[in-house]
């Protein structure tokens, strides 16, 4: 069950964003895995509760997207929907093929509630956007 | 994956997961903070700096996992006894509990680091990093991190090696690349270890487990070997020292820029090295 450990790894990096952008708490937050990635759904949903207490994101929804497994053939260049232990070309059934995606581990946004924001008791996030880091 | 900041975002999906894209918009429709980073970043970015000092050392790391009881410290012990003796080993060993197999490491004379993980299935490049301040590395040709026995959660945590090798073991069965895609797909050399016991459990059929890793687009090639009767234990030794002449190539075409860190000190903190 490594899922914790990556959960924590996820605390970490949430905790550097919201020091960086002076928020007072992180209340949504989207994961994007894929099934080749190792890490289970529902096991990492089920970790986070545990491995966010006591820090800026412990009330944080979380929100985890599957992302699909699609391989490109490297013969007839077709790309195609695959399952894990099914890499192969759907049009040629070619099993050399380069994964493009299903094996993403990634955290993709987050929402943020800064102090102001909460001053007025509105529910309004805060806006922000970083580029690629 | 993508090369500058590790997101691995491609054509593939980056529909699904870029600004704008089906996964950006939360539900209560405000706009979010776009991260795209790894969740991994933290060990990955350790794992690079524990390359970098192999590196430096001209030092080749193969990680070597498997499930438990596959054969790994047996395959170790059989390697150090016969592999040249002017290539340099040590061993990095990584187990929930005890210091058994660092033990029998170091009854050949080998310098051996035993990692207990404690309750964790996995070694991670922190701990990796760890075990190198106690590893003088210019000591040393090959160090072999022997994985915690898992085919699961070893494979996502980059530990600094160059190499994955993996063991599946004749008493598994021929069907584990299928049943455990993630692992096998991150492996560059596999090992049908124990093949010794092929005439009797005749169930195992290594063209089978081929079949599987092709499946999962493998490429990795697949060897038959037995510590035990020492079959095919000389083309693991031509496979080890290719693969220490293919690093040293690469090396001299692409020296490692040096960086002034020595690990005379323990750290906690985040740091970069240029």
């Amino acid at each position: 069950m490594h899922e914790l450990a990556i959960c924590q790894s996820l605390i970490n990096q949430l905790e550097a964003i919201a020091a960086d952008r002076d928020a007072q708490s992180i209340s949504l937050i989207v994961v994007g895995i894929g099934p080749l990635s190792g890490v289970e759904a529902q096991l990492l949903k089920n970790a986070y509760p545990i491995a966010s207490v006591g820090t800026v994101a412990d009330k944080a929804e979380i929100v985890i997207e599957q992302l699909p497994i699609k391989v490109k053939c490297n013969e007839c260049g077709q790309e195609s929907d695959a399952a894990p232990n099914k890499l192969v070309c759907k049009q040629c059934g070619n099993w050399r093929t380069t994964l493009i995606s299903g094996d993403e581990l990634l955290l993709l946004s987050v929402e943020l509630e800064k102090a102001e924001t909460e001053n007025l008791q509105q529910g309004a996030g805060s806006t922000a956007t970083t580029g690629l880091h | 994956m993508c090369d500058t900041c590790g997101c691995n975002i491609t054509h593939g999906n980056e529909n699904f997961i870029k600004p704008g894209g089906k996964l950006h918009k939360t539900e209560s429709g405000k706009e979010a903070v776009t991260v795209l980073h790894n969740l991994l970043d933290e060990n990955d970015h350790t794992a690079k700096h524990n390359r970098e000092h192999f590196d430096q050392h001209n030092v080749l790391a193969i990680n070597l996992m498997s499930s438990p009881g596959a054969g790994k410290t047996a395959l170790l012990e059989a390697t150090i006894q016969q592999l040249d003796k002017n290539l340099r080993i040590a061993v990095i060993e990584g187990d929930l509990e005890t210091e058994n197999d660092a033990e029998r490491i170091r009854q050949h004379g080998i310098k051996a680091i035993q990692i207990a993980t404690g309750s964790a299935c996995h070694l991670d490049a922190h701990m990796i990093h760890q075990a190198l301040h106690n590893l003088d590395l210019a000591e040393f040709d090959i160090v072999f991190i022997e994985n915690v026995g898992n085919l699961v959660c070893p494979a996502s945590f980059d530990l600094g090696q160059h190499l994955n090798v993996t063991l599946l073991s004749v008493p598994e069965g021929d069907d584990k690349p299928a049943k455990y895609p993630v692992m096998f797909r991150a492996s560059d050399f596999v090992l049908i270890s124990k093949s010794d016991l092929l005439p009797v459990l005749d169930d195992f059929k290594p063209e089978r487990a081929k079949r599987y890793l092709q499946d999962i687009a493998s490429t990795a090639p697949i060897l038959e070997l037995s510590s035990k009767s020492q079959s095919g234990m000389k083309e693991w030794f031509d496979w080890i020292k290719q693969q220490i002449k293919t690093r040293k190539d690469f090396l001299l075409k692409n020296p490692v820029v040096s960086h002034s860190h020595t690990h005379t000190h323990q750290h906690h903190h985040s740091h970069s090295h240029t």
